[in-house]
């Protein structure tokens, strides 16, 4: 479970402060699928950052699983996102010059797993990429990109998965999959949390909150999802 | 993360920019090469010097000489008493021979061929304390000394002369020397000049038929019991000559002693000097080497700011991250150091291969690589690499991973 609890974050750029969060609560149950929605520069990045232990907030507290995750040591963050998040990004962001399935290895390296190569090669498979495994990344689509992205974000069982725009570079075929892929996942029992712009993606999700400004604007529970269709 | 995936992540990353990779390891392998090298050019060529030296070591000359101080005593004739003197073995238990010489040069002729040779008159001894061989015959003996025998010995200059380049050619033959007449007994191996064009009779034959008699001797040569007893022998021989020629200032002798084994001592400290003179400046080259890579592996951070922001995204500590780029440049630097240190070790063999065809000089001269100057070079390169690798390794380790991220 997820709690956030007044959490602010203020950018300082040099003698200028730019508040990207204020006072933002949040609760967020297992299995929950979470759209996060609103302009552009109003916090769902930073959001994000601090939901995936990348940042943490300027002041609150934010409740991982009942673990305080806002007052962490760089090194304990990084635990915390090799056993319990996976990110997904709108620039894919694969290890260039790495082949898919080491992409997808990575993080067991990080987390010390020895025997690698079968659960990335059954994560890959779990988004019908067998056929890839030695491709690199820039022989793949951006679809392919993707999807090998949420195979990574996968292979250390998360409880958590983050996912900015996860469909912000693709056309609307890769995207219908990728969302598709999103939701069989939250059936399958795990928290995604989506970041996007586009409604029809947020209509997939089952919650959808609308920020603006650095904050809630919205927290809407919405009756069923809609399904998506290429 | 285990060392072995640190090491092929890094292997990736360095194959991934081979030919930046290898230029910044050839500034280490250059580096290394050449303190290598230098260093076994120096030993190469203290150790054949010494080589050559090494026999003469404990050999002492007295010469006649003029004192060291304004207005001090003229230099006195050596004589045969004086050589009498110093092999009395009650004066020195330091001193284990006593070979008196005297020299001058003078004609030497067949009925074809005349050449002005150094004539010496020693006594059988004389091969041995000069180091020398024979090429052909033999040397005279003691016996030839005693009876003043009318042979001679020659130098390889003086017999291929006067009798053609086969040094056996020589023997048997008579050789005019002064209007003299004596039979060559034999011919030496080279030692290169001026020691090539002598002739070498009994000391008596050489004073009754060339230097006009007397009892005079131009030089005496003290061999001392081992190289380490010069400084004794040489203490005995001065006390006891100047006990003799009834000197009371040590300083005002008329006489002069010398040993090659102070000049070795010299010698040896100076090339010493001069070896680790030139490693130094050749360490100057491993220093920009060092630089080569401190610079390549800060470029190789900041490129792979985003890659670094990847990988702590997914879990990566500051620690591992400091591994990769840590191993990154010690495997640069350490690969670099061990093609250096191949290249040294191989131009070294090759110096000591083609070194011979140089002259007979360089006959002996091998250039000789030591483990030392391998281990420490090698243990250098490492340090290069954690020192150089330390601070990028740092700044990749300490990026924020949402910096790192944003990172265009
Ligand atoms: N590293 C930073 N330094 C300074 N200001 C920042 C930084 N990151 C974000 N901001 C500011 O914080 C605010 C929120 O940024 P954020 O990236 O969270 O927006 P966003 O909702 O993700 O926007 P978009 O939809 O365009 O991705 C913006 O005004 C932005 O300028
Ligand atoms: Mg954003």
């Amino acid at each position: 479970m997820i709690q956030l609890e007044n959490v602010s974050k203020v950018y300082r750029m040099g003698k200028v402060e730019v508040p990207a969060l204020s006072g933002v609560d949040l609760t967020i149950d297992d299995g929950e699928l979470v759209a996060i929605m609103g302009p552009s520069g109003s916090g769902k990045t930073t959001l994000m950052n601090i939901l995936g232990c990348l940042d943490v907030p300027t002041s609150g507290r934010y409740l991982l699983d009942g673990t305080d995750a806002s007052r962490l040591s760089d090194n304990r963050l990084a635990k915390i996102r090799s056993r319990k998040i996976g990110f997904i990004f709108q620039s894919f962001n694969l290890v260039a010059r790495t082949s898919a399935v080491r992409n997808v290895e990575l993080p067991l390296v990080y987390a010390g797993v020895h025997a690698r190569r079968n659960p990335a090669r059954h994560a890959l498979a779990q988004v019908g990429l067998s056929d890839r495994e030695k491709f690199m990344p820039n022989e793949l689509s951006g679809g392919q990109q993707q999807r090998v992205a949420i195979a990574r974000a996968l292979i250390n069982d998360p409880t958590l998965l983050l996912a900015d725009e996860p469909t912000g570079n693709l056309d609307t075929a890769s995207s219908a999959e990728i969302l598709k892929l999103l939701g069989a996942l939250n059936d399958a029992g795990r928290t995604v949390v989506i970041i996007t712009h586009e409604e029809e993606v947020a209509g997939f999700a089952k919650r959808v909150v609308r920020m603006r400004d650095g904050r809630i604007e919205s927290d809407r529970v919405q009756r069923s999802r809609t399904e998506v269709t290429a | 993360m285990n060392l072995q995936e640190a090491v092929r992540i890094a292997l990736r990353g360095l194959r991934a920019n081979r030919l930046r990779s290898v230029l910044t390891m050839l500034g280490i392998i250059i580096g290394v090469a050449a303190v290598i090298l230098l260093v076994a050019i120096g030993n190469g060529v203290q150790s054949s010097v010494n080589e050559k030296i090494q026999p003469l070591a404990n050999l002492i000359t007295i010469v006649p000489s003029a004192g060291n101080v304004p207005g001090g005593a003229p230099p006195k004739d050596l004589v045969d008493a004086d050589v009498a003197a110093l092999q009395e073995p009650a004066m020195s238990h330091d001193i284990a021979a006593v070979i008196p010489a005297t020299s001058g040069k003078a004609l030497t002729e067949t009925d074809s061929y005349r050449f002005r040779a150094t004539v010496i008159g020693s006594t059988d001894r004389w091969l041995d304390l000069n180091n020398g061989d024979m090429a052909a015959g033999s040397f005279f003996d003691d016996a030839q000394v005693r009876s003043t025998a009318r042979v001679v010995v020659l130098g390889p200059s003086v017999a291929s002369y006067l009798f053609g380049n086969d040094p056996a050619a020589a023997l048997s033959h008579t050789v005019r020397i002064n209007r003299q007449t004596f039979r060559v007994i034999g011919v030496m191996q080279s030692v290169g000049e001026p020691g090539d064009s002598v002739a070498v009779m009994p000391l008596n034959t050489a004073r009754r038929y060339i230097f006009g008699g007397g009892d005079k001797v131009n030089q005496i040569i003290v061999q001392a019991s081992q190289a380490s007893a010069v400084p004794a022998a040489e203490d005995d021989v001065i006390r006891v000559l100047s006990d003799r020629h009834k000197i009371k200032d040590t300083a005002n002798r008329d006489f002069e002693v010398q040993s090659l084994r102070s000049r070795l001592d010299t010698f040896n400290q100076i090339l010493r000097i001069l070896t680790l003179f030139t490693a130094a400046v050749a360490a100057i080259s491993l220093f920009v080497g060092a630089i080569g890579v401190l610079n390549i592996m800060l470029v190789s951070v900041t490129e792979r700011t985003r890659e670094i922001g990847i990988r702590k995204a997914i879990g990566a500590t500051r620690r591992a991250i400091l591994e990769q780029f840590l191993i990154e440049s010690l495997v640069l630097a350490g690969l670099g150091g061990f093609i250096g240190i191949g290249v040294g070790v191989g131009l070294s063999i090759l110096g000591s291969i083609l070194a011979p065809a140089l002259g007979p000089t360089f006959a002996t001269f091998a250039p000789a690589v030591t483990i030392p100057s391998v281990v420490l070079s090698f243990a250098i390169s490492l340090v290069i690499g954690l020192v150089a690798g330390g601070y990028p390794a740092n700044r990749a380790a300490r990026l924020r991973p949402i910096e790192a991220l944003r990172y265009q």
